[in-house]
């Protein structure tokens, strides 16, 4: 951890405890388990949180209890707020740029990420109330009714979050999530935790509701099975998963019917990987029908 | 008109007949209400009307005769240090606290209501009920507070909630009744609107939204939507009925807000506590705080104002 | 029924203390120059007009009044502009719009005591709708600036080039909003004139457009009246031209563009129905005819001037209007509890006053709240005419005043071919507590707005803009991008 040193006057730096993010609070992890991450020397960095089942537990009940206030919101009260994000996450701009070179990222590489999870949000906080606009219907049937089809949120998603792409990959699975009204629980980069942890401080200064999004650190190994089985979550997005898991996530979900959104391969660094499809994922098609007459 | 004269005429309301209530249109209305900016002077005698209109209440299983006696020292001496208060409309508690609050409050004007009927849930025979009434008249009470059977209500029994709340309306005899509609258990404000209807035409001297035991109790909306069936029904009839709303309205800016409500619905008439109360517990500090700031400048202190 | 002495009384007892917002907070200048190439600049010929304040015919500030030279410059600027502005990465010309959002939201209160100094609108009305809306317009349209190609699937879309854009006086700032927004978010650029006798918040919008860093000539802000509007619209040098205002001046417009191959949107007059069923939530439906047509002392196009009411409920209708005009309180703009606000000038008072006389001319029972009116200012009291017949002239043309012509119906089809009987197309109302009923009547009103138990919604996300008389184009949504876009293959 960087000393910062005046001229003249050498002090320590405080160091700062990195917990995990559950319904707007940040307690360490109820089974005081850890792991600790190291730089490529082999020097501690931080001693990380290793989440439990019971904290995912903890952060599904979370996300359930805010999930249908956030859906309520109106669209420009989402998108209001996820601009807010932006806004925030730009004012400790530089926060985010040394976490990353402590975790290994080239200066420049640092500085371009950043900026573009900025811009991502914006553009995340334009489809807040657009998105519903380009996907939703009105159909022409046949008999004397007005029929209409609009999306609405699937609910709780549970986010495996990239492994690479610590803050980037993270912010580009969460905002679509919750610009439709879904409430998270993500699962950071097990190797780059440490944006994934500032970004919960981010959020938490942003008025975003208490429990729309939860951030866990932790191994992923340990808990992609509980994200995959748990049955109050309504669709799961696993990131950069093996065939193996692949096939084992799935099963999982069947239970209790989950949608399951595989994102592999995807260059988060790439302006292509934003598009208002991450929105309609985790939502749910509803078609009204109703009479016209007097 | 006088109560009387129209009595003959009680009779239980087709509520299929009764005008529907949208219930976006009513939160446009309050939040329009609450838009307004209410200051210096009519702020000032906003207050003292508030003060005059209170039913200082306490309905606890837990109230005592020595509890009773100091809430009704608090309804004469609201704060003797500032100048010119009125006193509170009326002292609200259990029948069986009624003998101690007049003896307490003694010929100062100060009305005592009581709760009867099985108060809060009603869940009794209407035997009970009458007995529970006319305990409480017996023992002095001049106002009486009954609540509908909400069940019975649910369930469209609407010849029995009517028949009964004329059966306690005779109970009463001189004393004025006031039926709670318990308007948290009634669901939409349609149905608000309906038990209103039913309330007046059964003859009652006001209608009063909660018993404060459930929530929501009362909420600008529900008591709007009560607000816009006594102009109706006084446009129809002639007859004035009061407005009690009760429960959760701690806070002079609420209790000012429901004022302007009052005035732009109903009008002046209704602007006396012979006609609107607050049925509330911790208003009046509130209120006390509000007029000692008018006058000082300064905001206060609760520290300073006695809590009885 | 009731009996004259079950009257409601709210006239003496208790009433509300002035509450006049602070004013100590907002700067206005002395002069207003022209806002061109991103500076403040003087008119070529030097000649400047006064804006007033309605309520007290006090002078505001001097105004700059641009000519057609003028008008040539900022055209200039504009298309100088535009090279660069049209090929930004599309990102961050949103950035620079949100910006405009953010800093009208944080400027919110001094936009709206100016909005109500220099248009005699009540400051509720300005503070709670006007401003906010805007920065919600600027805000909508920031997001799309990026994702213009799923707002036009299968179609490559470009910018149209530099915009000439009129706005009247009735919605000064909010009109800016709606027509700069959606341009800029496409990728033009524009030269804006607001109305003579309400430029401030454009002027303002000007300054807050500087302070956004947005590079020069994007946005040129000419002020002047009909004659710079015609400089605007004669000019070959303009893409597009979008007016609001009158039918007749739209009507000029569209002739004067013909050959031209310039594309336009017009958001004319209105003469709307509000139609109330005997099934309606009377009471609701009361506070929307309120709204609908004394919203803005009626200075609205798509106000709900003629009143439809079905004969079972006219009377409890017409007696509950009566009780809650009695509650409106006209006067002073800034007072916080003002409903009703100066009428806009001079000119448009005598308009309205005019059509009171003919109202009674022909016939019609007019009906007026007692409240009192300021001595100096423009001023006129809530007023309704009953007895009204579909032949009368206060049904049939667009009085632009709180002034509500009543009629009554007995069915459905009768209301129906009444409120369609009119030029007119821009909106309509519906009142009925039965679903099918509000399908039918909305797909049978030829309007562009018909609004269901509830009137003069607003929002960023809804179209608006008229059928027939009422305009051509919609401003506001997806469908608001239309009217700033070249469709590609």
């Amino acid at each position: 951890m960087a000393n910062t040193t005046k001229k003249g006057a050498k002090r320590l730096a405080v160091a700062k405890t990195y917990k995990i993010f559950i319904g707007g609070q940040f307690p360490r992890t109820e089974s005081a388990r850890y792991y600790a991450l190291e730089d490529k020397h082999g020097a501690v960095i931080a001693n990380i949180c290793r989440s439990s089942r019971k904290d995912f537990r903890n952060a599904i009940v979370a996300a359930r209890g805010a999930q249908a206030g956030w859906a309520k919101a109106s669209a420009y009260l989402r998108g209001q707020i996820l601009y807010r994000i932006a806004e925030m996450l730009e004012g400790r701009r530089e926060q985010f740029v040394a976490e990353l070179k402590l975790q290994g990222v080239a200066q420049r590489t640092a500085e371009k990420e950043v900026d573009a999870t900025i811009d991502r949000l914006v553009y995340f906080a334009g489809w807040a109330d657009k998105y519903q606009q380009v996907f939703s219907s009105v159909n022409p049937v046949a008999s004397a009714h007005f029929n209409f089809s609009v999306l609405e949120p699937t609910g709780v998603v549970a986010i495996l979050a990239p492994e690479k792409s610590g803050l980037l990959g993270l912010v580009s699975n969460i905002a679509p999530a919750i610009v439709g009204g879904n409430a998270c629980v993500a699962l950071a980069s097990e190797s780059k935790p440490l944006c994934a942890v500032s970004f919960a401080e981010v959020l938490h200064a942003s008025d975003v509701p208490a429990g729309v999004v939860n951030i866990l650190t932790g191994y992923r190994s340990e808990l992609t099975g509980q994200f995959a089985s748990h049955m109050d979550v309504n669709a799961i997005i696993y990131c950069d998963g093996d065939r193996q898991t692949d096939r084992a996530v799935q099963i999982a979900a069947a239970d209790n019917i989950k949608r399951v959104l595989r994102r592999t391969d995807i260059d988060w660094s790439n302006d292509s990987s934003q598009h208002p499809y991450l929105v309609r994922d985790t939502q749910e098609v509803k078609t009204t029908w109703h009479p016209i007459g007097t | 008109m006088s109560l009387s004269a129209v009595t003959s005429t009680f009779k239980l309301p087709d509520l299929s007949r009764i005008p529907t209530v949208d219930e976006v249109g009513i939160n446009e209305r309050v939040a329009r209400f609450q838009s307004r900016s209410i200051k210096s002077a009519s702020k000032v005698e906003a207050l003292k009307l508030i003060l005059s209109m209170i039913d200082l209440t306490t309905l606890e299983g837990q109230d005592t005769p020595g509890k009773v006696r100091q809430l009704c020292q608090k309804a004469i001496h609201l704060h003797d240090s500032i100048p010119g208060l009125p006193h509170v409309a009326a002292v609200c508690v259990y029948p069986t606290m009624v003998k101690v609050a007049k003896k307490a409050l003694g010929d100062r004007g100060i009305n005592i209501a009581s709760v009867a009927t099985a108060f809060p849930s009603g869940q009794a025979p209407l035997s009970v009920k009458l007995d529970d009434t006319r305990m409480a008249v017996a023992e002095g009470a001049n106002e009486i507070d009954m609540v509908i059977s909400r069940g019975e209500f649910l369930a469209g029994n609407y010849g029995m909630v009517f028949d009964e709340i004329l059966a306690i309306k005779e109970a009463c005899g001189d004393a004025h009744l006031k039926v709670i509609l318990e308007t948290g258990e009634l669901g939409t404000l349609d149905r608000v609107r309906q038990a209103s209807e039913l309330a007046m035409h059964a003859g009652a001297d006001f209608i009063k939204t909660s018993t404060g035991k459930i929530q929501p109790a009362a909420t600008m909306q529900v008591t709007l939507v009560m607000l816009q069936a006594i102009r109706d029904y006084f446009a129809a009839t002639g007859r004035m009925v009061g407005m009690k709303p009760a429960g959760g309205i701690a806070h002079s800016k609420l209790a000012i807000h429901y004022l302007v409500m009052l005035r732009e619905t109903l009008g002046n008439a209704w602007m006396t506590p012979q006609w609107f109360r607050f049925g509330a517990s911790s208003l009046a500090n509130d209120v006390l705080m509000q007029i000692r700031k008018q006058a000082t400048g300064v905001y206060q202190s609760a520290d300073y104002f006695s809590k009885d | 029924m009731a009996t004259p002495e079950n009257k409601l009384a709210f006239d003496g007892g208790w009433q509300y203390s002035p509450a006049p917002e602070s004013t100590d907070h907002v700067k206005i200048k002395k002069t207003y120059e022209l806002f061109i190439g991103g500076e403040f600049v003087a008119p070529v010929q030097g000649k400047y007009f006064d804006t007033i304040n309605p309520a007290t015919e006090e002078k505001l500030s001097k105004v700059a009044l641009a000519s057609a030279a003028d008008v040539d410059k900022a055209v200039k600027a504009a298309r100088k502009a535009f090279v660069g502005w049209s090929r930004l990465k599309p990102a961050e010309r949103g950035k620079y719009i949100f910006r405009i959002a953010r800093i009208l939201q944080e400027r919110s209160r001094e936009f709206a005591v100016i909005e109500s100094l220099d248009g005699g609108k009540p400051i509720r009305e300005s503070r709670d709708v006007d401003v906010p809306l805007a920065a919600a317009h600027f805000f909508y349209y920031a997001g799309w600036a990026d994702k213009l190609e799923y707002a036009f699937p299968g179609r490559a879309v470009k910018p149209l080039g530099v915009a000439g854009q009129i706005i009247p006086w009735n919605f000064p700032l909010l009109m800016a909003a709606w027509k700069i927004a959606p341009a800029l978010a496409c990728g033009n650029t524009v030269v804006l004139k607001p109305a003579e006798t309400t430029p401030l918040t454009a002027l303002k919008l000007a300054e807050v457009i500087a302070d956004a860093g947005l590079p020069p000539g994007v946005v040129n802000i000419v002020t002047g009246a009909g004659e710079t509007g015609a400089a605007i619209v004669n000019h070959p040098g303009f893409d597009k031209i979008a007016f609001t205002g009158s039918t007749d001046v739209g009507r000029i417009i569209q002739k004067a563009l013909a050959g031209s191959n310039k594309k336009y949107t017009l958001e004319l007059g209105g003469k709307a129905a509000n139609i109330i069923f005997a099934d309606a939530a009377i009471d609701e439906a009361v506070e929307g005819i309120v709204n609908g047509i004394f919203f803005n002392q009626g200075h609205v196009c798509c106000a709900g001037s003629r009143l439809l009411v079905q004969e079972p409920v006219a009377d409890a209708v017409i007696r509950k209007l009566r009780d809650r005009m009695e509650t409106l309180i006209v006067g002073d703009p800034l007072d916080k509890n003002t409903d009703i606000g100066a009428i806009n000038s001079k000119q448009q008072l005598e308009t309205i006053k005019s059509y009171l006389a003919i109202g009674q001319e022909e016939g019609s029972e007019m009906f007026q709240s007692s409240c009192a009116v300021p001595k100096r200012g423009y001023w006129c009291r809530p007023t309704i005419f009953t007895g009204v017949s579909q032949s009368n002239r206060v049904v049939q043309e667009e009085i632009f005043g709180p002034v509500l012509a009543i009629q009554t119906f007995r069915t459905f089809d009768e209301a129906l071919i009444k409120a369609n009987n009119t030029p007119y197309g821009l909106s309509g109302g519906v009142w009925t507590d039965k679903g099918s009923k509000i399908f039918k009547m909305t797909q049978s009103i030829r309007a562009g707005v018909v609004w269901a138990n509830t009137f003069n919604k607003f929002d960023p996300t809804s179209p608006f803009g008229g059928n027939k008389e009422s305009g051509v184009g919609r401003e506001g949504g997806m469908h608001g991008l239309d009217a700033y876009l070249k469709l590609g293959g």
